[in-house]
């Protein structure tokens, strides 16, 4: 995609369905240092249809980093990691899980289906915004993001 | 703020080549917040070595963590990031990339490799002793690592 008003900010698909996890999430974001965009789907079939550009999102955007939540409606976080994982089209893409649970099974888990990093969101609301600066800063200033070189 | 709840300390295998940045690497982790155990070593087979406790890493524990360079002599970083997340039992281990490479060739064939994350080496010893206290910061206080 040349010369898109979305070129140089980082895009971020957020899989959250706790709407006050989202808003949070959203301000946090907002004052941050980078420049980014985020684009909330609040169930796992979703986020699916999102990524690979279906129905309604025909037109989104490649995502720089996705966010995900584990317990989700419709489909649940594990089976859209897998998803996204097993297809060269968008497993590239780094994935945070972001989730309540502690269970070392889901860590465990999500780590082999090649997650990229699993977060434990924190229930005090200050930790849980130190958490996601510390995710912006460390995946939108430190780390080195793939281009979207191989788009569909 | 720690949300590290590890009461014993965190192992870490730094695969480089570089004497310069290990040093470097091992003082910024040394002065982190999160006990941690920092084995080194320098090319890609005894870092395949080390994580099957091969001799002479026979007794080497299995890493929490690995930081891994991309140009190695022996066994480049590519090729053990690839066995790495190849097999069942390493491939939870997070790898990140730590290297000199801004290639955006470099970063993709990473990803695809399941890297969990890529970072460049900065030339400034300053700021190389910054980005690694960040990766210590947010891999050992904020993730849950496997």
């Amino acid at each position: 995609m040349k010369n898109s008003p979305l070129d140089n900010i980082v895009k971020i698909l957020l899989v959250e369905d706790s709407p006050a996890d989202v808003r949070l999430t959203r301000e946090v974001f907002k004052e941050g240092k980078v420049k980014n965009k985020i684009f909330v789907v609040d169930n796992g079939e979703e986020a699916i249809h999102f990524l690979f550009k279906q129905g309604q999102y025909r037109d989104a955007p490649r995502p720089d980093l996705i966010l995900l939540d584990l317990n989700l409606p419709k489909k649940n976080g594990k089976e859209v990691l897998k998803e996204i994982k097993s297809n060269p089209v968008t497993s590239t893409i780094p994935v945070v899980i972001l989730t309540t649970s502690k269970d070392d099974e889901d860590i465990q888990t999500t780590y082999q289906l090649y997650a990229n990093c699993y977060i434990t969101k924190p229930f005090d609301l200050e930790q849980f915004i130190a958490v996601a600066r510390n995710i912006e800063n460390f995946w939108f200033s430190l780390v080195k993001l793939p281009e979207n070189s191989n788009q569909v | 703020m720690s949300m590290n709840t590890y009461l014993k300390p965190v192992t870490i295998l730094l695969v480089e080549d570089n004497p310069a940045d290990v040093r470097l690497t091992l003082e910024a982790f040394k002065e982190g917040k999160v006990n941690n155990n920092l084995h080194t070593v320098k090319n890609g087979e005894e870092a395949m070595d080390f994580l099957h406790q091969r001799d002479p890493f026979k007794d080497a524990p299995v890493p929490d963590l690995i930081l891994l360079d991309l140009n190695l002599p022996k066994m480049d970083g590519r090729e053990v990031l690839e066995e790495i997340k190849k097999d069942e039992k390493l491939r939870p281990i997070p790898v990140i990339i730590l290297t000199t490479s801004e290639a955006e060739e470099d970063i993709l064939r990473s990803y695809n490799l399941h890297a969990n994350c890529y970072i460049t080496k900065p030339v400034d010893l300053n700021d190389f002793v910054k980005v690694a206290k960040s990766i210590e910061n947010f891999w050992l206080t904020i993730v849950r690592l496997p």
